[in-house]
């Protein structure tokens, strides 16, 4: 029940009234040009907007990115090297036109999931980085998801490299049922040995972090930061709309709102991100890796 | 077990008024349940109960999700729908366990974990995440069964064992029919069509490797012999807690990498060594 109505959430947040699964997603830029704000509704010409990194620059929302356009504000140019790309989802449940639908979106985005993992460095660190990109599915927690994660921090904990993952999700892939919520013990249970052997593990939560990815590594780096205004939460806002009835405020489950309760480490601007994640990669680096090449 | 029901009749078994829950069930399965309160960090969420108990003559932890069985008991626990203090309690009797080299058996029946403004700003999410994180490295055996609903995180948070059963007629789901139906379809009335697509009985937890074991309730459902189907479980966890206490002797590490590969294995995925559909500037490393 918990993970009732978050895709309404989330499109309700965008102002957008398409399901997640129509394959003709409205996006929230209305006409092509202008960007209208989810957070604040101010509207900006869609050239000043990207040009700003895509952040709102009236109120500072940080809008979403897709995997690649995050690749590459976030690695070291040629750095990343993928990891297991051409996994695709079956169909453990069965559903109906979840195949086509699968096929469907595997030609639209050119992405094979929700997911990019790989190897890749920042500012010369070397590091696996976990990539979400909510034009998949928003993003859900299916097979595949869960599998690419998983490895990639098993992968992480045997070489010893940090781990940086990116969240973003709607939550659960409802069409794979229960093997998609046995991702969640599947992806936590690589945090928990990563944790046991002593690498570090930072999770960066970006627009919409939600329901079943909050529920499990999304929650439990050793450091979470968040960029401005994003929307996390756990169960969905209709939902606990519904419950309380009455409606909510507009920071509700904002990043601002996690900071204040304790759930986030902190807050940083996508501009300074890169230099962020390289200085606390530093810190934590372990003595047997690498030593005496600081140069900051 | 005669023939098999529907996951729609078995959504109105587990919905009966009568259907024991865990408060009837504690008794008759456990002698000298001593109840303990609180995590120690905000309160006491009656959604969730937990203590130590005798099992045979074992000393166990015993960790239970609580539905109530009139209005009066539902008020109290929320309905079953626990908030983070709930499993924060779990959590910290679970680690009591692990110390005391006791066993824990988790009794599992909620909708979920509840959606509320509350449980929102004591972090409902890294609750969950935190018990799931946790139980996984567990020093000590772990057994679940889920009694009636096994709502979605709201279950799993006590659901990452080394044995899972369910009763024969209890459903396990990633989320309420009700809620697949409304999110899929935009049309939560389609709840018991959702129910028999979503592939949430034991014998389809059992054939997705989910579920270890299915325990039989009195003919009907659980309702119509409370005593029997407690038996049933009783009988369960006796055999089970054999089996854990020989992987136990094989050595710890042995028994949380099983538990580990339990739920490591679980996916449904295909590799295309050979197929290139993918985009330009990334370069392909087999990590295995």
């Amino acid at each position: 029940m918990q993970f009732d109505e978050f895709f309404s959430v989330v499109r309700e947040r965008l102002g957008s009234d398409k399901g997640d699964d129509s394959s003709k997603k409205k996006t929230d830029i209305p006409a092509g040009l202008l960007f209208k704000c989810p957070r604040c509704r101010s509207v900006t010409f869609i050239e000043e907007f990207t040009r700003n990194g895509k952040v709102c620059p009236s109120c500072n929302y940080h809008s979403r990115l897709s995997a690649r356009e995050r690749l590459k504000i976030t690695a070291d140019d040629g750095s990343f090297r993928e990891f297991d790309r051409k996994m695709i989802s079956k169909n453990p449940i069965d559903f109906p036109g979840y195949d086509k639908k699968q096929q469907e979106l595997r030609e639209k985005t050119g992405l094979n999931d929700a997911v990019l993992t790989g190897r890749a460095k920042i500012h010369g660190e070397d590091l696996v980085l976990i990539v979400m990109d909510s034009n998949y599915m928003m993003a859900s927690m299916g097979s595949v998801v869960g599998e690419r994660i998983t490895r990639a921090i098993e992968y992480a904990t045997e070489k010893k490299l940090p781990v940086v993952a990116f969240t973003a999700s709607g939550g659960a892939r409802m069409q794979e049922g229960i093997v998609s919520l046995m991702q969640m013990a599947k992806t936590s249970g690589a945090v928990a040995r990563h944790n046991e052997a002593g690498g570090l593990y930072i999770s960066v939560m970006t627009d919409p972090t939600t329901g079943g990815v909050t529920a499990s590594f999304a929650s439990l780096g050793d450091i979470i930061i968040a960029e401005p205004k994003v929307l996390i939460g756990f169960a969905g806002r209709r939902v606990i709309e519904g419950t309380i009835k009455q409606k909510l405020p507009d920071d509700f489950q904002s990043a601002e709102f996690m900071l204040e309760n304790g759930f986030v480490d902190m807050i940083v601007e996508r501009t300074k991100m890169r230099r962020v994640l390289a200085h606390l990669i530093r810190l934590h680096r372990m003595p047997e890796i690498k030593e005496g090449d600081d140069n900051e | 077990m005669s023939e098999p029901l529907s996951a729609s009749v078995r959504l109105d078994i587990i919905r009966h008024k009568g259907r024991p829950t865990a408060l009837d069930y504690i008794p008759m399965i456990f002698d000298e349940f001593f109840e303990m309160h609180g995590d120690r960090l905000y309160g006491d969420d009656r959604a969730i109960i937990g203590g130590v108990a005798s099992f045979k003559g074992t000393p166990v932890t015993v960790i239970a999700e609580v539905k109530g069985r009139d209005l009066e008991e539902n008020q109290k626990c929320n309905f079953g729908m626990p908030h983070p203090e709930g499993y924060r309690k779990a959590l910290r009797l679970a680690h009591q366990a692990e110390k005391f080299h006791r066993p824990v058996i988790c009794l599992v029946d909620t909708p979920g974990a509840y959606p509320g403004v509350e449980a929102e700003k004591r972090g409902q999410g890294e609750a969950i995440a935190r018990n799931i994180m946790e139980f996984m490295t567990l020093k000590t055996p772990v057994i679940s069964i889920i009694l009636g609903e096994g709502g979605s995180g709201g279950a799993l948070a006590l659901a990452v064992c080394d044995e899972l059963a369910m009763l024969e007629n209890s459903l396990y789901s990633v989320i309420s029919p009700k809620g697949f139906a409304s999110i899929l379809w935009k049309d939560a009335s389609r709840e018991r069509e959702a129910c028999d697509i979503m592939k949430i009985t034991a014998e389809d937890l059992v054939r997705l490797n989910v579920c270890d074991r299915i325990i039989p309730e009195a003919d009907g459902g659980a309702h119509n012999d409370p005593n029997q189907t407690a038996d049933n479980i009783s009988a369960f966890i006796s055999e089970s807690l054999q089996n854990l206490q020989i992987k136990f002797q094989k050595g710890l590490d042995e028994m949380i990498n099983s538990r580990y590969n339990k739920f490591r294995v679980v996916g449904d995925f295909d590799e295309f060594p050979h197929s290139d559909t993918q985009p330009e500037e990334t370069k392909a490393e087999n990590i295995q």
